[in-house]
């Protein structure tokens, strides 16, 4: 229990840094690019190691590669819903959420992973 | 090109429940990476670490910003709204580059020296990432440069 609270009160602050400082950059492109900064990524591989070692952080960066490819198709998925179908962001974001689904699936099985 | 700015005021149009959405957003994200790396494994688990959670919070409370900011000014921002949500989606997809970049090193290192790893990965992000939105800016700002060089050529012998 004591483990999930420290990750939820962890996970919410690198979360959060990083997007307020998303917030505070200009143009809108540009911040965007901390709409997709590694923070879940960066406190769920330090729990990783510290817990399992680093054997068990590398397999799962390993998988990351396949689900960070899914995040870059997901992104160019939205922004053409958003500015072609003209979808609110809400509606487009989760809709979405089924590309990302299926590419970092489809992906990882296509490297072999261990699913 | 755009220049790259600072606008502290930017966080004078957020509300404070919306900074508490994101951070139980990230918190429930990461809980729920480690709850599906506990059940699945390793491997399904770190798919999840580049789960696109956060982002729907983001761009949604960006077009509300945008919305708000034009209904203040008297206008309708519905269509402002979307293309500054659109614009962050396109940003996104350039730091998705860098969050490859991320794992790639991260993988490779980890089981040389954690703490170089870590630093290693985050500068990758960070490097791919911005030179990524360079790039993307560079190709934008030739192609106009090419466009709008064409339509004055064209104007010119047109006037002949």
């Amino acid at each position: 229990m004591t483990e999930y609270v420290v990750r939820f009160l962890v996970g919410g602050v690198v979360v959060s840094a990083f997007a307020m400082l998303g917030d505070l950059l200009h143009p809108k492109s540009f911040a965007g690019l901390f709409g997709a900064a590694p923070s879940v990524a960066l406190t769920t591989l330090g729990i990783a190691v510290y817990q399992h070692g680093a054997d068990y952080a590398a397999l799962q960066s390993q998988a990351m590669v396949a689900g960070g490819v899914a995040l870059a198709i997901y992104s160019v998925v939205v922004c053409h819903l958003l500015v072609r179908t003209r979808l609110r962001a809400a509606p487009a974001t989760l809709l979405s959420l089924i590309v990302w689904l299926i590419a970092a699936f489809g992906l990882l099985t296509l490297a072999g992973g261990q699913t | 090109m755009t220049p790259i700015r600072f606008s502290p005021s930017s966080l004078k149009e957020g509300r404070w429940y919306e900074y508490l959405i994101r951070f139980g957003l990230g918190g429930a994200a990461t809980v729920f990476t480690g709850l599906v790396s506990s059940r699945y494994g390793a491997s399904v688990g770190g798919l999840f670490l580049a789960l696109p959670a956060i982002f729907c919070a983001s761009a949604t409370l960006i077009e509300k910003h945008e919305i708000r900011r034009k209904e203040k000014a008297g206008l309708g921002g519905g269509r402002r709204g979307q293309t500054a949500a659109a614009l962050d989606a396109a940003g996104a997809s350039l730091g998705a580059i860098g969050m490859v970049a991320f794992a790639v090193v991260f993988w490779m290192v980890v089981q040389s020296s954690i703490a170089i790893a870590f630093i290693g990965a985050s500068l990758a992000w960070l490097m791919v990432s911005v030179a990524a939105w360079f790039l993307r800016g560079q190709m934008r700002w030739s192609r106009q440069a090419r466009i709008s060089e064409k339509n004055s050529g064209s104007a010119t012998s047109r006037s002949r």
